[in-house]
């Protein structure tokens, strides 16, 4: 019954642009409606932000973050409200928190691993290239040897 | 260069391939409700069927109710009728219409023509008590307990089966058959 | 009876892979030379059956065929033809058929463009493309037949193609794609067939390289055709969204160049081995993780196909059985002895292992921001999203640092570099950069823009660094029309990329700080100012096209009392699927681009809702990226590559 709710959505979800016109006479304030309904995901939506889609809640959310933004409610409030209402999906840049700090620390971290270990490698290639320094030279009784096993060969 | 260190890529992956059959279970449009086990928002708005009335969430409060978001232009609210429906007659259990986005007129009739299942409808024309709930689209059902606290909400047609589910959640609720 | 015919000659296909796959392997482990030698012709067979059931699906669209289900949900008979035929790639089954058409093409050219390799060599890889290619097919046949048919009552007509994919973008976006994909299976085969002969030396990424170049080539321009097919197609302007399906795309790209990088350090100084293995089975796994992700309907996304978790489940069982399969083999078989030659502390190797580094982490960014959703929900987290703020906050960082080491790197010397040397190099291109950087921003802009500040000055570091590199060739040569003609195509592939990675690079900056938007209400005689130009609203009128009828705009553009454009954005309505799209009217240039699109009409005086982008240097995006494919393309055809070796080939 999932997929006829999921049917339904995909035929009133059209293919075109969104365009509002919601006039501002504060540009700092048209400027944070465009970051906000980007940043924003719509929460019906096959992965599309609140500024690009169509859908009926998009442009209600739309409204509403216009309505609050004339209210001079803080970005922080615009946030919180959404998310009260939606959660943590409706998030296109994910808190910083306990749940996602593999996610925003990773990278950094692996970065460095990967760095670290490009130098222990190397160090250790070098490190073994010092070792193979350290062969003794043959001294001349053991030369003298090794010529006799030579010579020994030839023969054969 | 240590040969267990190169077995790292394939335990790597087979973690990854752990959750990724996890994930094939998983719906990832199916969105749950941001508030589940909180409070339903307060909220003054008309009925649909008198006008002159105001309906407040003192209504829904006092007893286990279902509210069921529809509207006209939701071809899946039309399937779902006949089921709620057959909903409240079998059961005690309240249902509340949460009328999304609609025009009172089409809803009426619709309504008259198709049989009213619900205890009383909620006219949310312009859709701010929905967005206040979470909803993003219809059809949706919430179950709320008796202090008006969201217990769950299923997203689209209730069929036989969830009717199912939902009332094994009613009956730990204690609402009486 | 012709796709009855297809589906045949499928399943033919299918027997020749599962003996490709098994007998030249059997008989490269047993050193039987005549099971090696099936290896040519049975590849040579599989793709026959592959060009066959391909056009009998491409002519189960052209005569509108629409018995079968595939045609009846992607076809209409209104459709132009040239939508008909791409439309064969529309949907899942017939994507996947290209993908594995496109695999028995690339299986066919390593057999005939092999004549330098030893005969167990193209015996293993052939037969590792041939178990490739058997799980493929039988993917096919099994759950996803482009061949099934509504009989014995079938649909009049068709259900159209999606509107969007209308298009030229769809003609040409997906095959280069495919092409990119699959094509690494080639490194890949290649990789699995050295460590299976133990015969790990240099030689092997000498036969490596070019398939590799080529397909990463290929993946690029993909990419690229993607980008500019959404900007232009979607109606907001976007070109990049960080969206799973996209993001699939670009990680075997990162990877690729990780590898090519390192194919190229293996060939010349026979070190990163294990490493360069390593990428050739994470560039190709990369290849079909994206596969999974686009099919089985884990992860949201407006590319994703029709998804069907139990395709998704047999993706799986491929997934684990190819990568699974060639990591145990790496594990076991993956030289933990020290190579031949060593390197000091700064030297070419060690920085381009450090590009490898930076690659690696990005392709690792994208991959843990595309999965994490799924991670976070399978642990019972919730839902959450991670979308463009994350990558473009960790991506931008990461690519910069390498950006700034791809200029380092070219003035370091193999084996040993000294950091005066390096100095030296580097020190006029450094000046230059930071100069041209900060100059930039008040010259074009409006004053100091830090990012403006660090993109540019990090990409004219790298042309400025890659000029430098290049006029020291110059030094010790009598002539210089002689020395350019010395000039290997590898090298002027090289720094054909390395520019396309700094005008991409500049694209990406100068379109992100100064693009300018605005949506307004026009009404007609509106004018509108943005960016200098003014756009006057002369109304909107009906049109018809072949399956559609539109609104269509006409807006008069001048910049400065002279005329510049009259641009006519539509508002399309599709015939048979009833849906409406926005079809953006572009003024293309070099330097900007001015981008119209159409939304709603807006009350009864024929006013319309109109959004005016204009995007400063989008193009340079674009270029950027043809220039690295071009880059990439040009050094296959490498004197080295061509020559037939009559050399010994040097034993590990």
């Amino acid at each position: 019954m999932v997929r006829f709710f999921v049917v339904f959505l995909v035929l009133i979800s059209n293919a075109y642009a969104a365009i509002d016109t919601y006039e501002f006479k504060d540009k700092s304030k048209e400027h944070r409606f465009h970051d906000l309904s980007a940043d924003m995901r719509c929460p019906k939506c096959q992965n599309q932000n609140l500024a690009d889609s169509n859908a009926a809640i998009a442009q209600d959310l739309k409204q509403k973050i216009y309505l609050m933004l004339e209210a001079d409610k803080t970005d922080t409030e615009i946030v919180d409200y959404m998310v009260a209402r939606y959660g943590d999906f409706v998030l296109y840049e994910p808190r910083f928190n306990a749940q996602n700090a593999v996610l925003w620390l990773g990278p950094i971290v692996l970065l460095v691993l990967g760095l670290l270990m490009v130098i222990w490698l190397t160090r250790s290639r070098n490190k073994a290239k010092q070792d193979n320094k350290s062969i003794p030279e043959l001294d001349a009784k053991q030369q003298q040897q090794l010529q006799d096993v030579l010579n020994k060969d030839n023969k054969v | 260069m240590p040969r267990v260190l190169l077995f790292i890529p394939l335990v790597l992956f087979i973690t990854l391939s752990f959750f990724l059959w996890k994930g094939l279970s998983i719906d990832p449009r199916a969105l749950p409700s941001a508030l589940i086990d909180k409070p339903f928002p307060d909220f003054k708005v008309e009925a649909l069927l008198q006008s002159e009335r105001f309906l407040t969430k003192a209504d829904i409060v006092g007893r286990p109710v279902l509210v069921n978001v529809w509207a006209t232009w939701c071809p899946s609210c039309r399937q779902e009728h006949e089921q709620l429906l057959r909903m409240a007659q079998e059961s005690k259990i309240k249902i509340i219409g949460l009328n999304y986005k609609d025009e009172r007129q089409a809803a009426t009739q619709w309504l008259q023509q198709l049989g009213n299942p619900y205890a009383f409808n909620i006219y949310d024309e312009a859709g701010m008590l929905g967005l206040d709930l979470g909803v993003y689209g219809a059809p949706e059902t919430y179950l709320l307990d008796a202090q008006g606290v969201v217990r769950h909400r299923h997203i689209g047609v209730i069929t036989e089966q969830t009717w199912l589910d939902i009332q094994l959640l009613i009956e730990s609720l204690g609402v009486n058959k | 009876m012709i796709p009855e015919l297809g589906e045949f000659a499928l399943i033919l296909a299918l027997g020749f892979s599962l003996i490709l796959a098994v007998i030249p392997l059997y008989g490269a482990a047993s050193l039987n030379s005549l099971w090696m030698e099936y290896a040519r012709p049975l590849a040579k067979a599989q793709f026959t059956f592959m060009l066959i059931s391909f056009i009998c699906l491409g002519y189960a669209f052209a005569v509108d065929d629409f018995s079968v289900q595939y045609v009846a949900n992607h076809s209409n008979s209104q459709l132009p033809m040239q939508f008909k035929l791409s439309a064969i790639w529309g949907g899942h089954e017939g994507s996947l058929l290209l993908w594995a058409f496109i695999l028995s093409g690339w299986t066919l050219a390593v057999s005939l463009f092999s004549r330098d390799l030893p005969l167990d060599m193209l015996a293993r890889v052939l037969g590792v493309m041939g178990i490739i290619a058997t799980g493929f097919i039988s993917f096919l046949l099994w759950t996803s037949s482009p061949f099934l048919r509504y009989l014995p009552r079938f649909p009049a007509d068709g259900a159209d193609l999606n509107p969007l994919l209308q298009d030229f973008g769809l003609i040409v976006h997906p095959p280069m794609l495919y092409m990119g994909y699959v094509g690494f299976s080639v490194a890949f085969s290649f990789a699995i067939a050295a460590l299976l002969s133990g015969r790990l030396d240099a030689a092997w990424a000498r036969w490596s390289r070019p398939w590799t170049n080529i397909a990463w080539a290929f993946l690029g321009a993909g990419i690229t055709l993607g980008s500019w097919w959404a900007y232009y197609e979607l109606g907001w302007g976007g070109w990049w969204f960080w969206d799973p399906v996209e993001n699939a795309s670009l990680m075997p790209w990162l990877v690729g160049t990780a590898l090519l990088h390192s194919l190229a350090v293996t060939e010349k100084r026979g070190v990163f081995k294990s490493w360069t293995l390593l990428l050739a089975i994470f560039a190709f796994s990369l290849s079909l993780l994206g596969t999974f992700l686009v099919r089985s309907g884990v992860l949201t996304s407006v590319h994703a196909f029709a998804s069907d978790p139990e395709r998704g489940f047999f993706i799986l069982v491929l997934l684990l059985l190819t990568i699974g399969g060639s990591l145990t083999l790496y594990a076991f078989k993956a030289p933990s002895v020290k190579s031949e030659s060593s390197f000091g502390w700064l030297s070419r190797e060690m920085l381009l292992l450090i590009n490898n580094v930076f690659l690696v982490v990005m392709a690792v960014t994208v991959l843990l921001g595309t999965l994490y959703p799924l991670l976070i929900d399978a642990l019972g987290g919730g839902k959450i999203s991670v979308g463009p703020p994350y990558f473009n906050a960790l991506f931008v960082p990461i690519m910069s640092l390498l950006a700034i080491s791809m200029g380092v790197s070219g003035a370091s010397r193999w084996r040993q570099t000294t950091v005066v040397g390096m100095k030296q190099q580097l020190l006029m291109p450094a000046i230059i950069s930071v100069v041209v950087g900060v100059i930039f921003p008040f010259t074009y802009g409006d004053g100091f823009n830090f990012r403006v500040f660090l993109g540019i000055t990090i990409s004219t570091w790298v042309i400025a660094t890659a000029l430098q590199e290049f006029k020291g060739k110059f030094r010790n040569a009598d002539s210089m029309m002689t020395k350019l003609g010395q000039l290997s195509p590898s090298y002027y592939g090289m720094v054909l990329a390395h520019i396309g990675v700094a005008v991409t690079a500049i694209g990406i900056t100068l379109v992100s700080v100064y693009s300018e938007e605005r949506d307004m209400r026009m009404a007609l005689g509106d004018k509108v100012e943005l960016a200098g130009y003014q756009f006057e609203f002369k109304g909107a009128k009906r049109v018809k096209g072949a399956n559609f009828t539109a609104d269509e705009g006409t807006i008069v553009v001048t910049l400065d009392g002279e005329s510049v454009v009259t641009l006519h954005p539509q508002k399309r309505h599709y015939n048979v699927k009833r849906s409406m799209m926005t079809e953006a009217s572009i003024d293309a240039g070099l330097f900007r681009d001015l981008y119209l699109a159409m939304g709603e009409p807006l009350g009864d005086d024929g006013a319309w809702a109109v959004r005016v982008h204009y995007k400063p240097y989008v193009r340079w995006l674009w270029l950027g990226g043809l220039l690295m494919s071009l880059g990439g393309i040009l050094t296959v055809f490498d004197k080295r590559y061509r020559r037939k070796s009559t050399n010994e080939v040097a034993h590990a």
